[in-house]
């Protein structure tokens, strides 16, 4: 792609931060419609429990209470649905239980909803809500993903026998990986769990559903990365409503990770309810609502070995994990377990033999879902651990491990793309530079000694690798078709050029803090040779944008930009053909540069800006060419891209405490070709500090009646500034073969690399001091490694 | 009860609910929705006004207790349209994403700097301990702050 004006690769400060830096943004809690109500659910306090009776009597006396909703109100509409299928290995359909916008019979997690007051104020809708009497019957409960399949353990639904929603394998035949793993001169084992998470965001989800009975047509605001996606899963999934009578509009989305991606039933009742009234509904999770109810993300157990030969080249892996889906499946939830983690177990490696075997499992706890990362967390940290440990125990260097097994450089045009025992085909890599590049940050050379000196002084020092790649740039659709998914994956970008030159980008993709306003007009600029001033980036309202799937997946560059510039080239080619009349030229002679067209070896040009007014103002003008310059392209990518990079944690380790403090982390990203390094940079930041929030902070922790013990910021432990060191980023490029910005997604890449680096890096630390632990659970706490230095063996 | 402040340098009187907080009434009263609500245990910061110059997270405090004082909130900051220097510098070093807490993190830094004209990155840090981000990991928020830091002194260096 010709780069004019210098706009790609250039760190052009952000459009959007104006409104946000004078708190003129416009968050959908901000929003305040005429005649708006406001709701509050009544959640259910028990993790498993029959609902007996809902005594409405007290609560709708209360003042301010318009009306009260109960499951009974809305057991004829369905649910909201799943958008992803993955069915049992003998080909049985997954078990797919109704998750009611209300529930009627059972409670099946802490905060499953029971009913809804809605109230002309925030305030009186809470004051009924507390007064809503539930009359319940406890019923056992299961929490354990592991636990929860054995036969003694309670049923959450009556539809899956032993709480088992789908299991799945994938990769060579288990035969051949045990085969290669009984051939196998070191086998390294690691059994341990990826803890759940809360992404967090700090805006709370919020909707704000309106109806007008004129018109027939329904406006719902919600804090969602992808408002298109809301729309046709409420109207043709849910409420059965007309699709063209509903605007869904996401504005300003203070963050997401993942969790904004799903349908909640909070969405669909909101809208359903708002037509029976026929005022405004309004509602916003509290903190604690939001720990209970926003999809959580990971939750895997795991068992992994990884077999080796002498020489320390892996000749196999077996996997087996059992994924914790929570008490409903959430909107992608079977897919982030499977298909976005037992993809990526091939890593950078040239791995023979991989099986990897999922349990999807049912339990009384908040629903699953993708966070960011979504199952290619879990892949690396599995891999990455494995790599490390099978390091120490072989007595190897972790990074000679890694380059003797490393897939040999490639770039996907001379050479073909890398095809994995797993599936994906890796578009193009280069997989030793990274890991040379983060060695030679990290001062490799002095660092061992640096090791052995600190021991000897008292003190224990770490470092930990991570090599990874992962799989974003969400998705091509025939392909995750053939997988299970029930939605396409494609985008969409629309190129309006006005009259006077301006140019107007509609988007199906939809920033929540990743600067598009910014980087879609830097793509623009360049194509067109046109000012970033006279480009405007709209996006995240389904009347002005045509159907495209949202943000997450770090594909709104790979597939959003992309549609983006096929739009351009469609521009530029009815642009040439507008502007050879003009100057009375063949359409094939003509160039288009720096916002110029010029007919090829001459100084005849005419601008862009003419050749925009001449489109709607068509009076010297080809007969056969229709008016106007707009043009919509749909982009289905071709594959999944393929970030890479190598993260490096540099920790010390207090003996007498077992405090961890971070001191460096060193993360070289190759994201392809970079359009605005400043906000590369910037995700990496956010990546890399949710992975070390993962590592040795964050985790929500379930109790054995399922109740979620820290569900609040005062016990949830979330990174603050003072956490982390300066974070050195280094950027790769090894373009992406098959889109045309050669991108390929920056914004998860952070966290996937770094949970495991900076938990090889205390595991380092602690056996540079003689204990030769093999795991710690995360989030490791400073009890959590002092308990793993008394007892040597993993516990 | 009713309460009479000054917010913004504006002079308000309104009849509300003894349990009101602070928050809700600058949010829903005044329509300043740039003054953010983001957890219910006071921890997270979005909330953070200054009220009589001090910063204070307006969650923890109700709105009756603000009766007489003078609060300044984010939409304050650049009354002429003037960007604050820390303003200006969380645009020069993208020390914000989605901008959730940015506001927040603006009303105790703007007076951090005030008192603290040369903080090191370990001082803003902690000075930063009563905010959350997800979306930065914090590293640009400090070079934001110290870009303030730096244009205030007059030095010549701006950081990298």
């Amino acid at each position: 792609m010709s780069t004019t004006n210098g706009m790609i690769g250039k760190s052009v400060k952000r459009v959007e931060d104006k409104r946000f830096i004078t708190g003129k943004g416009r968050y959908t809690d901000d929003i305040v419609l005429p005649l708006q109500t406001y709701a509050s659910f009544v959640r259910s306090p028990y993790a498993h429990a029959k609902i007996l009776g809902v005594d409405l009597e007290v609560a709708k006396a209360m003042p301010g209470v318009v009306v009260i909703y109960t499951g009974a109100d809305v057991a004829a509409i369905n649910g909201v649905p799943c958008g992803w299928q993955v069915n049992f290995k003998n080909g049985d359909t997954m078990k797919e239980p109704k998750h009611a916008l209300l529930v009627e019979d059972k409670a099946r997690y802490v905060g499953d909803a029971v009913a809804v007051v809605i109230a002309e104020t925030r305030e009186q809708a809470k004051d009924a809500a507390q007064m809503v009497l539930v009359d319940y019957e406890e019923l056992p409960v299961t929490v354990d993903a592991a636990e929860s399949v054995k036969p003694e353990a309670p049923l959450v639904h009556d539809l899956a026998p032993k709480n088992i929603c789908f299991d799945w394998e994938l990769g060579n035949p288990k035969e051949e990986v045990d085969q290669a793993l009984a051939d196998a001169a070191h086998i390294t084992t690691l059994e341990f769990v990826n803890q759940r998470m809360v992404a967090n965001a700090i805006e709370p989800r919020s909707y704000n559903a309106a109806y007008d009975a004129v018109s027939e047509k329904y406006t719902l605001y919600t804090s969602t990365q992808n408002p298109h996606v809301i729309r046709l899963l409420m109207c043709a999934f849910v409420l059965g409503i007309p699709e063209h009578k509903v605007r869904v509009v996401g504005p300003d989305v203070g963050g997401g990770f993942g969790s904004k991606i799903f349908h909640y039933p909070e969405e669909a009742l909101l809208t359903w309810a708002t037509k029976n009234i026929n005022r405004p509904i309004k509602w916003t999770a509290e903190r604690t609502e939001s720990f209970i109810t926003d999809a959580h993300g990971r939750d895997h157990v795991t068992k992994a070995e990884m077999g080796f030969d002498t020489t320390g080249k892996i000749l196999g892996l077996r996997v087996k994990t059992y994924a914790n889906l929570g008490a409903y499946l959430s909107t992608f939830g079977p897919c982030v377990p499977t298909y976005l983690h037992g993809t990526l177990l091939q890593g950078l490696y040239t791995t023979p033999k991989i099986n990897v075997d999922v349990t999807g499992v049912f339990t009384n706890t908040t629903p699953v879902d993708a966070y960011r990362g979504a199952g290619r967390p879990e892949a690396t940290y599995l891999l990455e651990r494995l790599m490390d440990l099978a390091a120490h125990e072989m007595e190897m260097d972790p990074a000679e491990l890694r380059l003797r097994n490393f897939i040999p450089p490639f770039d996907g045009v001379e050479q073909p793309g890398y095809q994995t025992q797993v599936a994906l085909q890796y578009d193009s890599g280069n997989y030793e530079g990274v890991l040379t590049k983060g060695l030679e940050m990290l001062g490799y050379k002095g660092f061992r000694q640096k090791q052995q000196e600190a021991s000897q002084n008292g003190k224990l020092l770490g470092v930990g690798f991570s090599t990874y790649i992962e799989a974003c740039g969400i998705a091509p659709s025939a392909v995750v078709g053939s997988l299970g998914a029930r939605a396409g994956l494609f985008e969409v970008g629309q190129v309006r050029v006005q009259p006077t030159g301006k140019v107007s980008v509609f988007t199906g993709s939809h920033a929540h803090g990743q600067g598009h306003e910014t980087t879609f007009a830097q793509v623009v600029a360049s194509k067109l040779g046109i000012p970033m001033e006279d480009i405007d980036i709209v996006h995240g309202d389904t009347d002005s944008v045509a159907f495209g799937m949202g943000t997450y997946g770090s594909r709104s560059l790979a597939v959003g930009g992309s549609a983006i510039i096929r739009s351009l080239e469609k521009i530029i080619e009815k642009g040439k053909k507008i502007a050879a009349h003009r100057l009375e030229a063949n359409a094939d002679d003509m160039e288009f540069e720096h916002g110029q067209f010029t007919v090829k070896g001459t100084d005849k040009s005419v601008s862009f800006g003419d050749v925009a007014l001449t489109a709607y103002v068509p009076h010297i003008y080809p007969k056969d060419l229709e008016p106007g310059l707009d043009f919509s392209s749909f982009y289905d990518p071709a594959n999944f891209t393929y970030p890479f990079g190598c993260h490096i944690a540099v920790v010390e380790v207090e003996k007498d405490t077992g405090k961890v403090v971070l001191q460096r982390f060193i993360a070289v990203d190759d994201v392809g070709n970079i359009i605005n390094p400043m906000i590369v940079e910037g995700q990496i930041h956010g990546g890399v500090a949710q992975g070390v929030g993962q590592a040795l902070f964050e985790g929500a922790e379930y109790d054995s009646n399922g109740q979620l013990t820290n569900a609040t910021y005062m016990d949830y432990c979330m990174p603050r500034a003072d956490d982390f060191p300066l974070f050195e980023t280094a950027t790769q490029v090894t373009p992406c073969p098959h889109n045309p910005l050669g991108v390929k997604g920056a914004g998860e890449a952070g966290t996937i690399g770094s949970t495991p680096a900076v938990v090889n890096a205390v595991i380092d630390a602690l056996w540079s001091g003689g204990h030769q632990v093999k795991d710690i659970r995360m989030p490791l706490t400073s009890e959590r490694v002092w308990r793993a230095m008394q007892t040597p063996v993993n516990e | 009860m009713q309460i009479r402040v000054k917010v913004n340098g504006v002079d308000y009187t309104h009849e509300i609910e003894p349990r009101l907080l602070l928050v809700h009434y600058l949010r829903e009263f005044l329509h300043l929705t740039g003054t953010h609500v983001g957890c219910d245990t006071s921890i997270c910061g979005a909330c953070t006004v200054q009220v009589n110059s001090k910063p204070t997270k307006s969650c923890t405090i109700f709105a009756v207790q603000a009766n007489g004082c003078e609060i300044l909130t984010v939409e304050g900051l650049a009354p002429n349209g003037e960007l604050h220097v820390l303003q200006e510098g969380f645009k020069e070093m993208h020390g914000l994403q989605c901008g959730f807490c940015t506001p927040g993190i603006l009303m105790t830094m703007t007076d951090y700097l005030k008192n603290n004209p040369n903080p090191s990155e370990e001082d803003i840090r902690h000075a930063l301990k009563g905010h959350l981000c997800r979306c930065t990991g914090y590293q640009n928020i400090v070079k934001s702050v110290q870009y303030a830091a730096a244009k205030i002194g007059s030095k010549e260096e701006v950081p990298a």
